[in-house]
């Protein structure tokens, strides 16, 4: 007797569990497919190699050893050089002044925009995001006509005593800071935007009303309103530049190299892969170890809630 | 009467916290007028309500006191002093916005001190006299809490409060009591009262609610299509409006166009009817419902003036009164309202024979 009615109840809680099941899976399954797919398992191939040793082809071969990562930190067949360490902190360096520089120019451009009539307002901010939809190296490319040593620009800098004569503004590390500010400014502009639309003008006001103008007005009012822009744009802007490969290729030179070059190098010209994955890896940390302190920075700021991270 | 009678008699009005406006104007893009020369002595330490309904400018006016808006003509003095040339920042007015507008990246304590702050007052003044406003107003437990954590009257508070600590000239408060519930907002609006009593500031206060406005003010300046119509004492709006806008917006009321009959009669489209008012051109008659007598048929003093036999139309029940749609003969129909001051039995019912009477003195000669 209790069989025939434990049954159909069985039943019913079992289907509900799989339609359960199944609307997880068809929500959150193709994401996490993606994810496995084309983070976790390359990161798990690259990793694995690096452990590997290196062929005199720049293969991984057996045995398995740490070579690659005592390569990492400077040591080579000629013994010890700070050769991977100034191109490690020239990275951090560069990509942080871009990521500075990109929050200068955004800040008046996103205000002009959003200060324009409601209608004008999308061309305006089309106009701003409109390079990025070309491609990067033809974009850098551009740069390289207007800073190389028979371009204008690099005469006009002749002129101005700022270089030698016959000299360019290209290579070098200014050529690329240039190059990676124009690239992401458009990533440091839009979520700029998105956070200056939404701005709650009465708080402004209330700001004038409380004797706060200039300077002090914007930081205490406007400011505090951006903060959410501003972290995603720092994000979207400060890893990838760190990371850059195009315009330190093409805009940098020897002396300019970056992470991105430095690691290029070992799957190319010089083949190397145990060091070329060890290199990603120990790349991988660094943003990993930024992105999380960077977190608990906006954290304590308390005006991260909204970035995107 | 109709005017600002108290405003002419004393002469200059500059006192701490004085406003004078002559002929403000201020036209934004399209072609009407949004103010349209206003003339307006506010005396220092009065309570005075800019009443109308929405989009009739009061809240325009208040914006170019705070020094928000520039009047496109006129001029504005606070405390005498011309305000032309003086951005909002430096004006000794402080704002209660309707939104609050508490900055959400502070907490309470920080909002109420953010004006002394920009002033420079230093940290341990600035502190005292924060606490101080806090205790006050009764939100020092919340002194380090979110404005977002807070409730709508809290948040209120800490807006009042984030005013008041300035010790401003003026507070200008902009419907500041339109989002909150009913008790609350009755509640509030005593203690505000009674801080403004208390510190002796000027409050100029915009609402669209005629009973706020009653309950509040010292004065009441009622606005409409960017004119003040009418302004003065609470009890000369209410019981003598100037026209039938005021008459209406401050209540309910009974209108009808007259024409002259001679001795202080007037003829009406209820038949004629006696006034003491001067009857004047173009202007109509009006009565209060409460101010109407209503006997039963039986007991009705038929001798008397202005009474005349009716039915009871409609009766609503709305507990401390009733209100009764009355047909008077001829079919015109006269809203009265009744205190329930006896038994609920003893209410009239619709359908029953009554008697109603204006009396002379209760009709106000109002223009069209």
């Amino acid at each position: 007797m209790s069989d025939t009615t434990a049954g159909p109840v069985k039943t019913q809680a079992q289907s509900e569990g799989f339609t359960k099941a199944l609307r997880l899976w068809m929500t959150a399954g193709p994401g996490l497919f993606w994810i496995i797919l084309f983070l976790l398992i390359p990161s798990g191939v690259m990793l694995g190699i690096a452990f590997f040793t290196n062929s005199d082809f720049g293969s991984p071969v057996l045995p398995l050893s740490l070579s690659s990562f005592w390569e990492v930190l400077g040591n080579g067949i000629l013994g010890w050089s700070d050769a991977n360490i100034i191109t490690l902190i020239r990275s951090l360096v560069q990509a942080g002044v871009a990521t500075s520089v990109t929050i200068l120019l955004a800040y008046p451009l996103v205000f002009f925009i959003i200060t324009r009539p409601a209608n004008m307002r999308p061309v305006l901010l089309l106009f701003a995001i409109l390079p990025s939809w070309t491609n990067q190296v033809v974009r850098t490319y551009a740069w390289m006509q207007l800073l190389n040593p028979g371009a204008p620009l690099a005469h006009l800098a002749q002129y101005l005593g700022i270089i030698p004569e016959h000299f360019g503004l290209m290579p070098g590390n200014f050529a690329v800071l240039i190059g990676l500010t124009y690239n992401y400014l458009p990533y440091m502009v839009v979520p700029l935007y998105a956070a200056a639309e939404k701005l709650d003008w009465t708080l402004v006001e209330a700001g004038r009303d409380l004797y706060a103008s200039g300077p002090r007005l914007f930081l205490n009012t406007v400011f505090p309103q951006t903060l959410p822009g501003l972290l995603s744009g720092i994000i979207l802007v400060g890893i990838p530049a760190f990371g850059d490969y195009v315009v330190p290729q093409l805009l940098g030179g020897d002396k300019a190299m970056m992470m991105g070059s430095l690691i290029a190098g070992q799957f190319t010209f010089s083949p190397n892969w145990p060091y070329g994955a060890a290199l990603t890896i120990i790349m991988l940390v660094f943003t990993c170890v930024g992105l999380l302190t960077f977190r608990k920075l906006t954290q304590r700021l308390g005006g991260g809630e909204g970035a995107m991270l | 009467m109709q005017q600002d009678s108290t405003a002419a008699t004393l002469a200059p009005n500059a006192g701490r916290g004085a406003i004078s406006l002559s002929r403000v104007t201020r036209i934004f893009a399209g072609t009407i007028p949004a103010v349209d020369h206003i003339e307006l002595e506010i005396q220092a330490g009065e309570f005075f309500t800019l009443l109308g309904p929405s989009g009739c400018g009061k809240t325009t006016l208040l914006r170019m006191i705070a020094g928000f808006e520039t009047p496109d003509a006129g001029r504005i003095l606070i405390s005498g002093r011309e305000m032309q040339d003086i951005p909002a920042h430096r004006r000794a007015v402080n704002t209660v916005f309707q939104s609050y507008a508490l900055f959400p990246h502070l907490n309470v304590e920080q909002n109420i001190g953010f004006g002394l702050r920009m002033q420079g007052v230093p940290r341990a003044d600035r502190k005292k006299r924060v606490d101080a406003m806090m205790e006050m107003l009764q939100i020092g437990q919340f002194a380090t809490r979110n404005a977002a954590q807070l409730s709508g009257g809290q948040r209120q508070r800490v807006a009042l409060a984030r005013a008041l600590v300035n010790e401003p000239e003026v507070v200008l408060l902009d419907e500041p009591l339109s989002a909150l519930d009913a008790k609350l907002r009755n509640e509030l609006q005593i203690e505000l009262l009674r801080m403004q009593k208390r510190l002796g500031m000027t409050f100029v206060f915009v609402t669209h609610d005629q009973h706020e406005a009653l309950v509040m003010s010292d004065r009441i300046g009622v606005m409409s299509k960017g004119r003040l119509q009418q302004v003065g004492p609470v009890l000369d709006v209410y019981e003598k409006p100037r026209n039938v806008f005021v008459a209406e917006f401050l209540g309910l009321s009974n209108i009808w166009p007259v024409s002259p009959a001679g001795k202080g009669a007037v003829n009406t489209p209820l038949g004629p009817l006696q006034i003491s008012a001067v009857v004047g051109e173009g202007r109509m008659a009006m009565i209060r419902p409460e101010k109407i007598w209503v006997y039963p048929e039986s007991t009705t003093p038929r001798e008397r003036m202005n009474v005349f036999p009716g039915v009871i139309r409609e009766a609503i029940y709305m507990g401390a009164s009733t209100q009764y749609r009355i047909e008077l003969q001829g079919g015109h129909v006269v809203l009265v309202l009744d205190t329930n001051n006896q038994a609920a039995e003893r209410s009239w019912q619709p359908g029953e024979p009554v008697g109603v009477e204006l009396k002379p003195e209760n009709i106000m000669m109002v223009e069209g």
